[in-house]
């Protein structure tokens, strides 16, 4: 089934670069009927718009709205099928009384399961679980001729490991099986430390991150010379029942609630600006503990804090923002400092930036996590950080490493394959599988992909 | 696709050896593997132009333009986009010419009107039923202050950039929520080989002044920009001058 479209201009989550495109509306047994239908810019499935660039979005074509959401009860094995426009946060909320849970969630729980496979999403817990991708057992894609397929790591390989990362460039992804992990409580107990520079909270990492489940570290980017790198370094596990006290163990499930704050307009320029940032940092870095374990926090002030906060993206007010993640390998941790350094010397007002100590990668094609570090900063979109950004693209591919596509807006297409050797594996079958360019995006378009 | 920070990656430059349109093209050639269309009439000028942004590590495709040939126009545009999407449209072409012929000679007043106010719109059409359906794409007007307030001295060139100025606001506003832009640009006096020779007005910029103006605007998504910024609070002041004053100003 579908409903007639209606014409939207479309951004990513970071609000720049708005393109026009047919919004459609179906359900699963739809897609293959606007696939076939699609003109000849061509149809690109859409989750809940958090990718930062332009991948869910695509100029003079159509652009599929989330497909109908639903769960099914999970098996004895403890996976679930799920329809691929569900989203994490509804999908938590499913799980948690049935004592179970997502094995990977990203930094938001708005993001809807065709996308975290499509851009195969990762999360605190990268060096126990790997990627979302490595999480589904199964999925079903509607190909560019229409035709449904249900793949997965072990029955297509080939057709899987292209789809996840594939930026929905494939097929559309209708439903998927993904495996769950039992938890007792929606908590989870969380040590954190701070530390004073990048080489503490570097060794700290490399050494420790192995005794938790799940591990992050933000780092003060205003902070310079020997401070550089300084960092909260936030590590838990899921609580059991026997470690729940006072209101946690009243209401050990603490179920994910929707934002209770919403920035409700646009503000007329950016108020992330270099005097704001500063402030914050300083006062994020100072009241952070030296050192506290086994705090309890729930599932959303630990995996998500910025979801508690609906529209902050608006924050960096109509020009919007741009998010650059990169990953290299363990041994060139000297990338990170290099490039902490670069954007502190260039006062580009930076909120923390987040830290991530990968474990291996996953063998989708374009799948962005890889042994290694793993940086990610945000920073209001303004025409003079073009050069400065592609020149951190180059310190990045000289070690190896790549930029994730998820978040990129700004990449040159030259670069890509760099970054992704098995970027021309995924032209040559996009070319086999879609030889009329059913499937097509702007990030595609950008990137030739 | 222009990118998050207005990079575009194809750009089409109608007057394609204009100064301000070549400032542009090298500005943006930041960017390597710029692709640059050069619309424009076949020549040593072209040529030269061509071999420049090559240099610079632009991919350049120069094709010939004749404003006054607009029958033509719907064709050429069609034939530009149709290997790949138009991300930014410059529309950089206009005469000058001698002032008091261009209202005494017939034949100087009329090519005049149709190269600076009839072919403008007439690639003006062109493109916006082309970006429209690509769904983005910003198209680049370059105006004049002077045909903000219309004066004697330069009163028909004032009026064909009044005209064009007056139909690609107009444009920017249909094409509103169609995914494509239009930035009109109003600069004040430029010294190109357009003015050679002539004596600069107050607020004079370069050609290159102009083009960062233009690239930082495409970037922010503006609709209308004067250059040098102060330019629009003057012209503020003089569109508000009575008659019989503003004809005794020695502009």
């Amino acid at each position: 089934m579908a409903e007639p479209a209606t014409d939207v201009v479309l951004t990513g989550w970071g609000r720049t670069a708005p393109t026009a495109a047919s919004l459609r509306r179906a359900d699963a047994s739809g897609v293959a009927r606007l696939l076939r239908d699609a003109g000849p810019r061509g149809l690109i499935a859409r989750g809940l718009g958090r990718s930062y660039g332009d991948p869910a979005q695509n100029a003079g074509g159509d652009v599929l709205a989330p497909l109908p959401g639903w769960i099914d009860e999970p098996g004895p094995d403890g996976s679930v099928r799920v329809s691929a426009g569900t989203s994490l946060h509804d999908l938590m909320r499913h799980l948690l009384p049935r004592g179970r849970f997502v094995p990977v969630t990203p930094g938001t729980r708005y993001v809807s399961v065709g996308g975290a496979i499509a851009a195969d999403v990762h999360g605190k817990g990268h060096h126990v679980t790997g990627s979302f991708g490595e999480q589904v057992v199964s999925l079903d894609l509607v190909l560019p001729d229409g035709t449904t397929r249900t793949v997965g790591p072990d029955t297509d390989p080939e057709l899987y490991w292209a789809t996840v990362g594939g930026m929905g460039l494939t097929g559309v992804i209708v439903a998927a099986v993904l495996r769950t992990i039992p938890v007792e409580s929606g908590y989870l107990t969380v040590t954190t430390q701070r530390l004073p520079d990048l080489d503490a909270v570097l060794r700290e990492m490399a050494e420790g991150d192995a005794r938790f489940g799940y591990s992050v570290a933000w780092i003060d980017t205003e902070a310079r010379g020997r401070s550089l790198g300084r960092s909260v370094l936030s590590r838990g596990d899921h609580a059991r029942r026997d470690q729940l006290s006072g209101r946690a163990a009243r209401d050990p499930l603490a179920l994910p609630r929707a934002p209770r704050l919403t920035v409700p307009l646009t503000p007329p320029t950016s108020l992330v600006t270099a005097a704001t940032v500063r402030a914050f940092n300083e006062l994020w870095f100072r009241k952070a503990p030296r050192w506290r374990s086994d705090e309890l926090q729930d599932v959303s002030a630990f995996f998500h804090p910025l979801d508690g906060v609906a529209g902050w993206n608006r924050l960096y007010g109509p020009r919007g923002f741009v998010q650059y993640q990169f990953a290299v390998p363990e041994a060139h941790a000297d990338v990170v400092r290099r490039i902490l350094e670069r954007l502190a010397a260039d006062r580009h007002p930076t909120f923390l930036a987040v830290l991530k100590r990968f474990g291996p990668g996953s063998p989708g094609w374009l799948s962005f996590p890889r042994a290694g570090w793993t940086l990610a900063v945000d920073t209001p979109a303004r025409p003079d950080l073009a050069d400065l950004l592609a020149g951190l693209d180059e310190q990045v591919v000289a070690a190896g490493g790549r930029v994730y596509l998820a978040k990129d807006a700004r990449l040159r297409p030259e670069i890509v394959d760099a970054m992704y050797p098995r970027a021309s594996d995924f032209r040559e079958l996009r070319a086999r599988l879609d030889p009329q360019r059913r499937l097509q995006s702007d990030l595609a378009r950008r990137l030739h992909l | 696709m222009i990118n998050a920070l207005g990079r575009p990656q194809t750009v089409l430059l109608l007057g394609g050896t204009s100064d301000i349109a070549l400032a542009l093209a090298r500005s943006w050639a930041h960017e390597p593997g710029l692709y640059v269309v050069l619309a424009a009439r076949p020549g040593p000028r072209r040529d030269a132009a061509a071999a420049e942004l090559e240099q610079l590590g632009c991919v350049v495709e120069p094709i010939d333009f004749e404003a006054t040939d607009t029958a033509r126009h719907p064709a050429l545009i069609e034939s530009v986009a149709s290997g790949r999407d138009i991300d930014v449209a410059v529309v950089a072409f206009g005469v000058l010419g001698d002032e008091e012929r261009a209202w005494q000679d017939h034949e100087t007043a009329v090519h005049l009107a149709e190269v600076n106010y009839v072919a403008p719109v007439s690639v003006g059409v062109c493109l916006a039923e082309r970006l429209r359906r690509q769904g983005h794409g910003v198209i680049v007007a370059l105006s004049s202050v002077a045909g903000e307030r219309v004066r004697r001295s330069n009163f028909a060139y004032g009026a064909s950039k009044a005209g064009m100025d007056g139909f690609y606001l107009g444009l920017g506003e249909a094409l509103r929520g169609s995914g494509a832009r239009v930035l009109v640009v109003r600069p004040g006096f430029v010294h190109t080989k357009m003015t050679a020779g002539r004596d600069a007005a107050p607020l004079s910029v370069s050609a290159e002044q102009v083009a960062s103006a233009v690239t930082k605007a495409v970037a922010s998504g503006d609709d209308l920009i004067w250059v040098p910024a102060a330019m629009r609070g003057v012209m503020s002041g003089l569109r508000h001058v009575p008659r019989s004053l503003f004809r005794r100003l020695p502009i």
